[in-house]
């Protein structure tokens, strides 16, 4: 477990010297240029027009979707990892019953499209 | 005092002085790969490009960086000034902290852990995020839609790469990326899964948002997108994530297909060599990264989104089943348990 943990511990390191960078990079600018702000110059830029809401709105469902379908897609990925690995192990039995796996994802795919969920016109 | 020493300062700072020769040439190229663009492209589209800082601008770069620093740094008024600030920041840092895996040469990696790739996966993963913050904290229309549109980009092409990524994982029987390299002493993991090698490189060029999907950029429609609002070293750090990213994805396919450190000869070469061919490889996949920018005219979002569900997400699917398949029926598989 020590170990194991070691080997993380470069990750971490370099974790902390990334932040302080990015942090530093950041303060220097801050403190190096002459900061004068201006009611206009702070305003959200929007092609010359004002601004007259708040931008955060009602935005296409489709991308919810998109991101569910994600949500399923990258499980299955997550599912497949530990299974590539030990394929060897595994043989016959463990691809047939991934493949099983796979067919009801498949189905589901199939299903979706047919549904029109992957189309933006 | 001599336990605390041995135990932990100087082991500790060995590690730090790992990580600073990783980070200083890193930045370094980061910072030449924007001269190395801007010259390529001056070449196709028969330009010179900068060439007056400096011999031929080479230090266009550096002019460039002090510029960005002395600019002001313009907080919108309706921002969410931390979450605006940080986005930046956590761009840049993934696109950093992601290289601690990737082994540059034999031996050479800051963390070699067991489970490489599902960091590589993992950190790349993250980089929605930082697009995402910055769309949403700028409070302003262009950013807010950018940020929708490379959020479910980076997403929708993560899903193939993720199968590809998978398909590697078979030929090799391990997550530790030295590994992966080494497996490919025989043969490049590039020539047999061939179509996989060249998805992957596509589906990279969609998770940096380049050319032909940089749509969340899309100047013509969208001004800058995401970074509409951003000014100074925070837009600064954007660019630097950025490029680290591109560099990074390259990196990615060249230890996943290119065969990483090793040479393209079968002899045995020195220690030294491997980070020479590994840069070489990543710099051939950088010179076509702008080459395809160069070359290519914008994908529709439509169009976009049907290459990664309907093209590349069933055929990478589907060869990743005959990849196991022609494993398994052929015996081929890696027997090795890690």
């Amino acid at each position: 477990m020590q170990a194991l943990l070691a080997e993380y511990l470069p990750i971490l390191l370099f974790l902390g010297i990334a932040v302080g960078l990015a942090l530093v990079m950041i303060l220097v600018s801050i403190i190096a240029a002459k900061q004068r702000p201006e009611a206009e110059k702070l305003s959200p830029y929007e092609c010359g027009f004002e601004p007259f809401d708040d931008s955060r709105k009602q935005f296409d469902v489709r991308f919810y979707l998109v991101a569910i379908l994600f949500i399923i897609f990258d499980l299955e990925v997550a599912f497949l990892f530990p299974w590539a690995v030990t394929l060897g192990e595994i043989g016959v039995v463990g691809f047939w019953s991934m493949m099983v796996f796979l067919g009801v994802l498949t189905v589901g795919f199939i299903y979706e499209w047919k549904k029109g969920a992957l189309e933006w016109e | 005092m001599d336990e605390l020493w041995s135990g932990y300062l100087l082991p500790g700072g060995i590690i730090v002085a790992q990580i600073l020769a990783l980070l200083v040439p890193l930045l370094v190229i980061v910072a030449f790969l924007t001269l190395f663009e801007r010259k390529v492209m001056a070449a196709m589209q028969l330009r010179l490009g900068p060439n007056v800082v400096g011999p031929f601008g080479i230090l266009q770069p550096f002019a460039d960086a002090l510029k960005m620093i002395f600019k002001e740094t313009i907080i919108p008024t309706g921002a969410n000034k931390v979450i605006f600030l940080a986005a930046p920041m956590l761009t840049f840092i993934l696109a950093m902290i992601a290289w601690a895996v990737i082994p540059v040469g034999a031996g050479l990696v800051i963390a070699n852990i067991n489970v490489g790739v599902l960091y590589l996966f993992a950190i790349s993963s993250l980089g929605v995020y930082g697009i995402v913050m910055a769309g949403w904290s700028s409070n302003s229309r262009y950013p807010f839609l950018a940020a929708l549109r490379s959020a479910s980009q980076m997403v929708s092409y993560e899903v193939s790469m993720g199968f590809i990524i998978i398909s590697v994982l078979l030929c090799v029987g391990s997550l530790n990326l030295s590994k992966i390299v080494e497996a490919q002493r025989t043969v490049w993991f590039a020539l047999p899964l061939f179509p996989m090698f060249i998805i992957f490189f596509i589906s990279t060029l969609a998770e940096t948002n380049r050319h032909p999907f940089d749509l969340p950029e899309a100047e013509s429609e969208l001004v800058a997108g995401y970074q509409v609002e951003y000014s100074s070293m925070s837009f600064g750090l954007f660019m630097l994530g950025e490029y680290a990213n591109m560099i990074l994805m390259c990196g990615m396919t060249t230890v996943l297909f290119l065969g990483g450190w090793l040479a393209p000869y079968p002899l045995p070469t020195p220690v030294w060599m491997g980070p020479f061919w590994f840069a070489l490889k990543v710099t051939l996949l950088l010179f076509v990264f702008i080459w395809v920018r160069a070359t290519l005219p914008r994908y529709r979002y439509d169009q976009l989104m049907r290459l990664g569900w309907k093209v590349f997400l069933p055929f990478s699917l589907a060869w990743l089943v005959l990849t196991a398949a022609v494993l398994v029926y052929f015996d081929l598989a890696p027997k090795t348990v890690m």
